[in-house]
């Protein structure tokens, strides 16, 4: 019988991370080792850091979890010769809305992970690494700490690792429920014990992150990709994408689409594509309203702004971004009042409360678009809304204030006919306070 | 105090997987595993960890109030989380929370008179492909119908 996966696959995918999900066997070492696992391990161990490091550049491998920074670049800020312990810490506090593929990657090939984490290692002259994983995903930290002790049992962790001289440990670390942590520096807060609210920035965690030691922090997948890269050529990885997009990456697609699903897609991918082809199209044959690209953090897209490819550059001149890989798909049933005030309870209940504009400035807009939903909305509101959004935007710690802010703005001014809409129902005496 | 054998082994390893005096990394996760077995956070498990961890008790103390899974007051045998973030919200999320209040007679972080079962309203699970879920302890359900949702409570009312 096959194996049961989550969402059906799609032919029209490129598999190179999740080339491995469907086969039977696959969170094994042995399923690992019998699809080139550990070749790029033992391909690294005979090249230097300053090469292991040039071929994630020439990969033009850019974060996965969300900022999309050229990784490459964030490996050489961390000073391997460093008299100071180095150490890599893994994100997979996965908790951006829209957003679940992290948990594929350490549920269906592990050991992938455990091997880029290697990769890392020998880059960074580091011999302990940590995942971080949010708390609900218990299943996965059970499921994982299986993957790292068959690992330790046949060697491929631990001391002189598959007979190369090198060493490293690594372990599991749970969260216990905050999205916060997902903030680099939040999540190293919450490592060593703490609340986990982010820190002042310089110095970056490169340099002082895990107890002040020099750390490399990256989200899962960037991980997952590095024995691709390293086995197959950092070229051949960036000629799966576009120039200064390498590579492939999972798509999470939800919300109106057929065919909701985690799909693998080469950077540069067109949207419309992706909703009417990969995702089997709309529900219901109903129109497309607007697609959240990249998690709940990016500013919304109108439909006719989806007709583009999907990469960080092409998003970016939209005025969004292509985040976490969370693309959210809203036909025209969606009300974009209640979409709004949504999002922002998620904010202002994430909020770390360590910034005043975030803490409180979540917080008010919840409140006003609460009451505007109500049927108390005042003909001020959009833009008073706006307003307060602007007002959070770069001036906190870290981005969860922006996170809350940019969608707001973006939807007030793209969906204002919607808030308009409500302003004239409650005119017309349909719709009373609380009614 | 002490747990279970297993969680013994498991808190033995975690503080050796931690730099040399930096036990406090471990204050996190060990609160998470160890509720699951007190059932709650409470006074004697903070003293618990902290001494453990060694840390100060109100070390430990200022961390419970800002994790939203570690709580004070014990849930239900069975703590129904049920997600309505946006991909699950578009996809009947909001119905299916309010169905459970009903299904449940309780509300947000209640727990029922047996105190079989608990409810939650809860933030982005992960799960957003597969929406709408409900997270039942540490057990995930994807694409949750109503009659699936109210299969799973009958479910687990009857076991008892």
């Amino acid at each position: 019988m096959a194996k049961q996966l989550y969402n059906e696959p799609s032919p029209l995918e490129t598999l190179v991370i999740s080339k491995n999900f469907r086969k039977e066997g696959s969170e094994t070492l042995d399923g690992y080792l019998a699809n080139d696992g550990f070749k790029a391990f033992l391909k690294a161990k005979e090249m230097t850091p300053e090469a292991i490091i040039e071929e994630v550049k020439t990969s033009a491998l850019r974060g996965r979890g969300g900022a999309g920074f050229p990784t490459g670049l964030k490996w050489s800020f961390v000073p391997r010769t460093s008299p100071k312990p180095k150490y890599i810490v893994v994100n997979a506090d996965e908790s951006e809305p829209g957003t679940c593929k992290d948990r594929l990657l350490m549920e269906y090939d592990p050991h992938q992970l455990i091997e880029g984490i290697l990769i890392a290692g020998l880059a960074m002259d580091s011999h302990k690494g940590y995942i971080y994983i949010r708390g609900e995903y218990r299943f996965l930290i059970e499921s994982m700490n299986r993957a790292i002790a068959e690992a330790y049992q046949r060697g491929y962790l631990g001391k002189n690792i598959a007979g190369t001289g090198f060493d490293f440990d690594l372990y599991t670390h749970s969260g216990a429920g905050a999205y916060e942590c997902g903030e680099e520096t939040a999540l190293l807060d919450s490592l060593e014990g703490k609340r986990g609210v982010p820190r002042m920035k310089p110095p970056f965690p490169a340099v002082a992150g895990a107890w002040a030691c020099p750390t490399l922090l990256n989200n899962v997948e960037t991980f997952a990709t590095i024995p691709a890269i390293i086995r197959d050529g950092g070229a051949a990885y960036a000629a799966l994408g576009i120039p200064k997009a390498g590579g492939t990456r999972l798509l999470c697609i939800s919300g109106h689409v057929n065919k909701p699903g985690v799909y693998e897609i080469p950077l540069g991918y067109n949207m419309m594509t992706a909703i009417n082809e990969l995702a089997g199209g709309m529900r219901g044959g109903k129109k497309l309203k607007a697609v959240v690209p990249g998690g709940s953090s990016c500013p919304i897209l109108r439909a006719d702004e989806c007709d583009v490819a999907m990469d960080y550059d092409s998003i970016a001149k939209l005025g969004s971004m292509m985040g976490s890989g969370g693309m959210v798909v809203l036909d025209e049933t969606t009300d974009m009042v209640k979409f709004a005030l949504r999002i922002m309870r998620f904010y202002a209940h994430e909020s770390c409360g360590w910034c005043i504009p975030c803490r409180e400035g979540t917080t008010w807009l919840k409140k006003i678009l609460q009451r505007f939903d109500d049927g108390g909305g005042r003909k001020d509101d959009v833009r008073v809304l706006g307003e307060v959004s602007k007002n959070m935007l770069g001036r906190t710690f870290c981005a969860l204030g922006d996170a809350a802010a940019m969608p707001t703005i973006s939807i007030v001014e793209k969906f204002s006919e919607d808030f308009d809409k409500r302003l004239a129902m409650q005119g017309s005496g349909l719709v009373t306070i609380n009614g | 105090m002490t747990f279970s054998p297993q969680l013994e082994e498991r808190f033995a390893k975690m503080l050796q997987s931690y730099p040399e005096g930096k036990k406090r990394s471990a204050v996190v996760p060990m609160l998470i595993y160890a509720q699951d077995e007190t059932g709650a956070v409470t006074q004697e498990l903070i003293e618990e960890v902290a001494k453990r961890c060694e840390v100060k008790p109100l070390q430990v103390d200022e961390v419970v109030g800002y994790y939203s899974m570690l709580h004070r007051q014990p849930q239900g045998k069975y703590h129904v989380q049920v997600c309505t973030s946006i991909s699950c919200m578009l996809v009947g999320g909001t119905e299916l929370y309010e169905q459970a209040c009903k299904k449940l007679g309780v509300g947000h972080k209640q727990t029922t008179a047996d105190g079989l079962l608990s409810l939650e309203e809860v933030e982005c699970m992960g799960a957003c492909s597969w929406a709408p879920c409900v997270e039942i302890n540490y057990d995930y359900h994807h694409n949750v119908t109503p009659e699936k949702f109210d299969a799973l409570i009958d479910g687990l009312r009857k076991a008892q």
